[in-house]
């Protein structure tokens, strides 16, 4: 066992490396030529028309009332993930988690029984994915 | 480190289709204040259909000499028990059949009068009058063969997830009740208190109309009202819910 232990973390360690490496390969290229706003992407993510971050997570630095508890708090999440890594997340979060149960903010692979209204259309525009990096890249510790 | 880790543990957590345990009434998610409005029939918004249901029972249907009471006398004592038991197999039909259909075929069958519309006021009223008269029962679905072949067809519905937002019923009602959606409490999406008066809606609704709301929500093509989609669905859901005191009508958020 005591030997099992530092084999498995050196296994973890590869699996994630790979893995965020493969991400950032994936998605380190911004979607449009326009840089991210930040203060767009605050707008964006407490909507709650637009299906967005404060539904599910919360942010301790902002004041908005009523935030989500379903998924990790998004405090000092510059920390842990880079802007491509946080861009694949809203893009299609089920490529690192296939279970998750983030939506997938811009593709429409793999969606079932889609509503007529939202046929064929993504969760945010490019340019919406580009503000919500922009602005979760401002949350530091 | 630690919330690198904290991270990988909530994404390491297996949704497992685990059955619940207890069921909870969605009363448990609401607001004092709503449950307040649904604790006083006078308060209650739904009794004005419930009156009317009264009056429905009570008076010839339009065009026949007979009403319900005709036959059935006092809802009070015959309709004790009915609602909790929907929806139910008919075995003379050979059909899965919901409360919302029993009463219209007895309103064509036995009165001689047309089909009242699906979410109408008049079903409504009817709905919830005969419901109430099984308040504080259990929900107690007579499980057989055909029955369960419903209930699994309502499960895999329940577990499919669909929509832009990619979710199932189960993601949520099942994995996450209890946990917060921006203000609201996430329920078990328990049916044991249709039809509601839905603070929302500011009106009645029944449960097929719940379902057509929640898939919108997950901006999902909802199925029609009354379809064997909804029904399958609400087989399951009641099945599910088995044992949970009937609180028609019910007030909800």
């Amino acid at each position: 066992m005591p030997r099992v232990v530092p084999f498995l973390q050196l296994v973890l360690c590869i699996l994630l490396a790979g893995s965020a490496g493969a991400e950032s390969l994936l998605s380190e290229t911004p979607l449009t030529d326009q840089p991210g706003d930040a203060t767009r992407g605050l707008a964006i993510i407490r909507d709650p028309s637009r299906a967005s971050c404060l539904i599910c997570h919360s942010i301790a630095s902002l004041p908005d009332k009523d935030q989500g508890g379903l998924g990790p708090p998004l405090d000092g999440v510059a920390e842990i993930y880079d802007a491509g890594q946080l861009r694949q997340r809203i893009i299609d979060a089920r490529r690192g988690n296939p279970i998750t149960i983030m939506p997938p903010y811009f593709t429409t692979d793999g969606l079932f029984r889609v509503g007529e209204r939202w046929e064929g259309q993504t969760i945010y525009t490019a340019q919406d994915v580009e503000d919500v990096v922009a602005f979760l890249l401002t949350l530091k510790d | 480190m630690k919330r690198l880790l904290a991270l990988l543990m909530v994404m390491a957590t297996p949704a497992l289709a685990e059955p619940i345990s207890a069921p909870v009434s969605g009363y448990t998610f609401m607001e004092p204040s709503t449950q307040q409005i649904q604790d006083d029939d006078f308060l209650n918004p739904a009794f004005f259909l419930v009156e009317k249901g009264q009056a429905l029972w009570d008076q010839p249907w339009p065009g026949a000499d007979q009403s319900c009471r005709s036959c059935h006398g006092d809802a009070e004592t015959s309709m004790r028990g009915v609602a909790a038991r929907y929806p139910d197999w008919d075995s003379r039909d050979a059909v899965m059949i919901s409360l919302e259909s029993r009463l219209n075929r007895e309103i064509t069958e036995r009165l001689g009068g047309h089909p009242l519309a699906l979410e109408s006021e008049d079903l409504l009223a009817l709905t919830a009058f005969v419901s109430l008269q099984s308040r504080g029962l259990p929900m107690a679905i007579r499980i057989d063969e055909q029955v369960q072949e419903w209930v699994d067809r309502g499960q895999e519905i329940f577990v499919t997830r669909r929509g832009q937002l990619n979710l199932s019923c189960q993601n949520c009602h099942d994995d996450h009740w209890g946990q917060m959606l921006r203000g609201d409490m996430i329920s078990q999406g328990q049916i044991n208190a249709f039809p509601i008066f839905r603070l929302t809606w500011d009106e009645v609704g029944s449960r097929h109309r719940m379902f057509t709301w929640c898939m919108e929500a997950i901006r999902s093509e909802p199925f029609p009202l009354g379809s064997d989609e909804y029904l399958a669905l609400e087989t399951y859901l009641a099945v599910r819910g088995q044992g949970l005191m009937i609180e028609a009508p019910g007030v909800r958020r």
